[in-house]
């Protein structure tokens, strides 16, 4: 047994490091630091950065324009981008939509979709979640009838997906359709990319309990889909799915930004004050840091342990959910901590001082105003990318096989 | 022993919830919390009508009982207010500067102030703490120098609640001793438009508002001083304890609606072709939620009966300082258990509600926030399990 990285994956962390000291811009790095709102923008600005240095694509294999990285060569890969203040690379077309493309898309779908994801031409949003299909997701009602038009075979696509996230910035879209009723309701999805510029898509905002605009229902009323973006089988996307899925769940650990928020939670717990004294030599505050850490700690080795074991090709296992359910409550007690840091400055609400542009005096310390906002919005990693309680249902079957 | 409320509680409590169920809608109080002032004056005058605003005063200023209503009438109306999650400066005007004006002011103090609170033309915040002390309340920089026959006062007071729309502040400042120190703390009636008075006002997490007071040069008469010079500790910890049992009762008040939401989403919420609440793990939490509320109920009971138990007219306890331990004990007992269950169930409850509980558009998250703002006033949980439990190392 040797936990500790090789010479090579040493190397391979100076050039990340290195690279990210002369290409990460500035103005993204003092976004995400003070915990600003990112625009489109400003991840696209991001995403063309990395893919001009050949690293688009952190997780893909080398024949999809990949970097063809090891799992612990992403892991590193990521801390770095994460301890240097990178925006996150979102999951939706790297994480989500490609790998299905990879592993069940045709030919002329990889040539056409995979560039256009590392090179930041599309943007990508999940339409998995229905209002009324959500944990139950294989009861998901979003029908495709197939229709033979003069300009060729399409679907015909209405219903309503929702909570997808950042489906305002999209151009396109992934959805689950039910494309027959009979038989299991797993039996009759099938996987489908919609171009959102389609007549008859339409996508509203849903405004969150931070008062931020990141969720959106997205409508389908007579929407044409060529029947060329179908992925895979007609009737088999539940397993394309459950496969997606699983990579969902490994991104969600996020080991590396719970690193960075660690070692900002720390330095503000010596800058906040109790009685005069720093707040971090308040021993039950003090415990709290230590505890969370703990779990970190605990974490990241679990995490370095499912992906090793992951074979290059293979969507993770149930294990996935474990790094899930860790991740996402460690995520959760650090943003809680920070609110809780502030003592009674966790109550101004600043929305305006989360832009970049906002010159204002701040309320309290310059670090304070998102701090609130964000624990209350992080209460989403526990409910989303398939609940907690659903992860250790699982767990519970497929691990422990109850 | 009698947990019960009188007649007179029970009928108030009636009149407010019906009240509050015809004008205080989700609706109605989302366009409140929008609004430039955060409240609406129209209510205000409501309640002074109904009397709610002169509750805890003797009849003599303005109250409509003779000694003026209890901690246990002030738990009622805020566990209604909680229900409702109420924006109005209540807690800051009534309780904690009427309840500081009614227990230490002079007898002048008390008659210009108490009457124009309960009749609904006054509102006052309490500018007491300060950003480097967190939450200890004999950390105070701001001073105030004798200057003539009155003083000058100068700092800079922290997410003072209320203070953007009160007409006049209590502060606290140092006539003596070091930041620390619990003596040489003394407290001064200030207009807000008084020269050298800056309030920057702003909306908090729960649609509530709060503002930055900065005092420079702000001279004041005598007879602004409230009670005596140096000795303002005990007053403030007094007033900031009934502020605190009014806060466990709101908290009550709202994790009790929240269950509500709670229960009556996952009966009618279907996954799996069934309702969520068949799920064991979704029951047990909700019972978990239900536990959580009941006890902090209990807490707060204990809290509002202690909070009076020391009456600064009656000779005999004003001085005792056992008394006051006593209180000071169920007090951060109160606020850290009541803390720690607005804290689980409102967080229970968010995932409870899956998407639905982080939108804005449910009152389940409106809930949460207070929940947790809640919380963050007066000593959060940590702070009060840490007095509670230093309290051990005296007895
Ligand atoms: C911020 C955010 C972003 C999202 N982004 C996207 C996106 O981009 N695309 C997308 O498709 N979806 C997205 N989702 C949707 C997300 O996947 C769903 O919210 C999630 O699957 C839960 O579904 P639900 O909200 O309908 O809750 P429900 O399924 O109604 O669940 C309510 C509660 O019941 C519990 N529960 C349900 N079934 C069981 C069971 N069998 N056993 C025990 N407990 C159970 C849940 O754990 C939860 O606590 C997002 C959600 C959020 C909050």
């Amino acid at each position: 047994m040797d936990i500790n990285f090789t010479a090579k994956d040493q190397a391979f962390r100076s050039e990340v490091r290195g690279f990210l000291h002369t290409q990460l811009p500035l103005e993204l790095i003092d976004k995400v630091r003070g915990g600003l709102r990112l625009g489109k923008q400003d991840y696209l600005y991001w995403q063309r950065i990395l893919y001009r240095q050949g690293w688009g694509a952190p997780m893909w294999p080398r024949e999809f324009g990949g970097t063809g990285w090891s799992p612990v060569q992403q892991q590193i890969f990521d801390e770095e981008c994460s301890g240097a203040d990178a925006p996150l690379q979102l999951p939706f077309g790297l994480r989500m939509v490609a790998p299905v493309i990879m592993a069940f898309g045709n030919k002329s779908q990889q040539d056409y979709f995979l560039p256009r994801i590392v090179n930041g031409t599309d943007w990508w949003c999940q339409g998995y979640s229905e209002p009324g299909s959500g944990s139950d997701l294989a009861s998901l009602k979003m029908r495709a009838e197939r229709i033979s038009t003069s300009d060729g075979e399409h679907y015909l696509v209405n219903g309503q997906k929702t909570w997808t996230t950042l489906g305002q910035h999209a151009n396109w879209i992934f959805c689950l359709v039910r494309t027959s009723s009979s038989g299991r309701q797993q039996e009759g999805i099938s996987f489908l990319l919609i171009d959102m510029q389609t007549p008859g898509v339409t996508v509203r905002p849903i405004i969150m309990l931070d008062g931020e605009h990141e969720i959106n229902e997205v409508w389908f009323e007579d929407v044409k889909v060529p029947v060329q973006n179908l992925v895979g089988q007609e009737n088999k996307g539940w397993t394309y799915a459950k496969f997606l899925l699983g990579h969902e769940r490994t991104g969600i650990a996020g080991v590396g930004r719970s690193k960075r928020e660690l070692k900002r939670l720390k330095v503000i717990a010596r800058k906040e004050t109790s009685n005069g004294r720093p707040l971090l030599e308040d021993q039950r505050f003090r415990d709290r840091i230590a505890q969370v850490e703990l779990e970190l700690m605990a974490l990241e080795i679990t995490n370095l342990r499912v992906l090793s074991a992951e074979g290059k090709q293979h969507a993770p296992g149930p294990e996935a959910s474990i790094l899930k359910i860790k991740g996402s409550e460690i995520q959760q007690t650090l943003s809680e901590l920070m609110m809780q840091a502030l003592g009674h400055y966790a109550l101004p609400w600043l929305p305006e001082a989360l832009d970049a542009g906002w010159r204002g005096e701040p309320v309290g310390a310059d670090y304070a105003a998102p701090l609130s906002g964000h624990y209350f919005n992080f209460r989403k990693t526990t409910i989303y990318g398939g609940s907690n309680e659903i992860q250790k249902n699982i767990i519970a079957q497929m691990i422990l096989g109850l | 022993m009698d947990f019960n409320y009188t007649e007179e509680q029970l009928a108030l409590q009636d009149t407010l919830r019906r009240y509050l169920a015809k004008d205080y809608g989700f609706e109605q109080r989302r366009a409140l919390a929008k609004s430039a002032e955060g409240y609406s004056r129209t209510h205000w005058r409501q309640f002074a009508d109904l009397g709610i605003l002169a509750l805890p005063f003797p009849e003599e200023f303005g109250g409509i009982t003779v000694d003026g209503g209890n901690a246990v009438d002030n738990m009622l109306v805020m566990e209604m207010f909680g229900r409702s999650l109420v924006l109005e400066p209540y807690l800051t005007t009534v309780i904690l500067c009427g309840g500081l004006i009614r227990d230490a002011g002079s007898q002048k103090q008390k008659k210009q102030i108490l009457p124009a609170i309960g009749g609904g033309e006054l509102l006052m915040a309490l500018a007491h703490y300060e950003a480097q002390g967190r939450y200890q309340p004999s950390h105070v920089a701001s001073t105030a120098q004798p200057d003539g026959g009155g003083f000058i006062i100068n700092g800079a007071k922290a997410v003072v609640l209320g203070g953007g729309a009160a007409g006049k502040l209590i502060v606290s400042a140092r006539t003596s001793g070091g930041t620390n120190d619990s003596n040489g703390i003394s407290l001064f009636i200030v207009a807000h438009d008084a020269p050298g008075v800056t309030l920057r006002s702003y909306a908090t997490q729960d649609g509530a508002r709060a503002a930055e007071v900065k005092l420079t040069d702000v001279r004041v008469a005598k007879d602004a001083l409230i009670g005596t010079q140096d000795a303002a500790l005990p007053l403030i910890q007094r007033a900031l304890d009934y502020a605190v049992a009014a806060l466990c009762a709101e908290a009550v008040g709202a994790m009790t609606a929240l269950n509500e939401a709670t229960l009556e989403y996952i009966k009618t919420r279907k996954q799996f072709g069934q309702p969520i609440g068949r799920f064991q793990t979704l029951q047990h939490r909700m019972v978990d939620m239900l536990m959580a509320t009941e006890q902090a109920r209990s807490m707060t009971i204990l809290a509002a009966v202690r909070v009076d138990a020391n009456d600064p007219n009656d000779p005999n306890d004003a001085n005792d300082a056992n008394v006051t331990i006593a209180r000071r004990r169920a007090i951060s007992a109160a606020k850290a258990y009541v803390g720690q269950s607005a804290r689980s169930v409102g967080q229970s409850a968010v995932q409870l509600h899956g998407g639905m509980g982080v939108v804005d558009e449910l009152n389940v998250s409106h809930y949460f926030k207070r929940l947790t703002m809640i919380n963050a006033t007066f000593g959060d949980a940590d702070y009060h399990l840490g007095c509670f439990s230093d309290s051990l190392l005296a007895a």
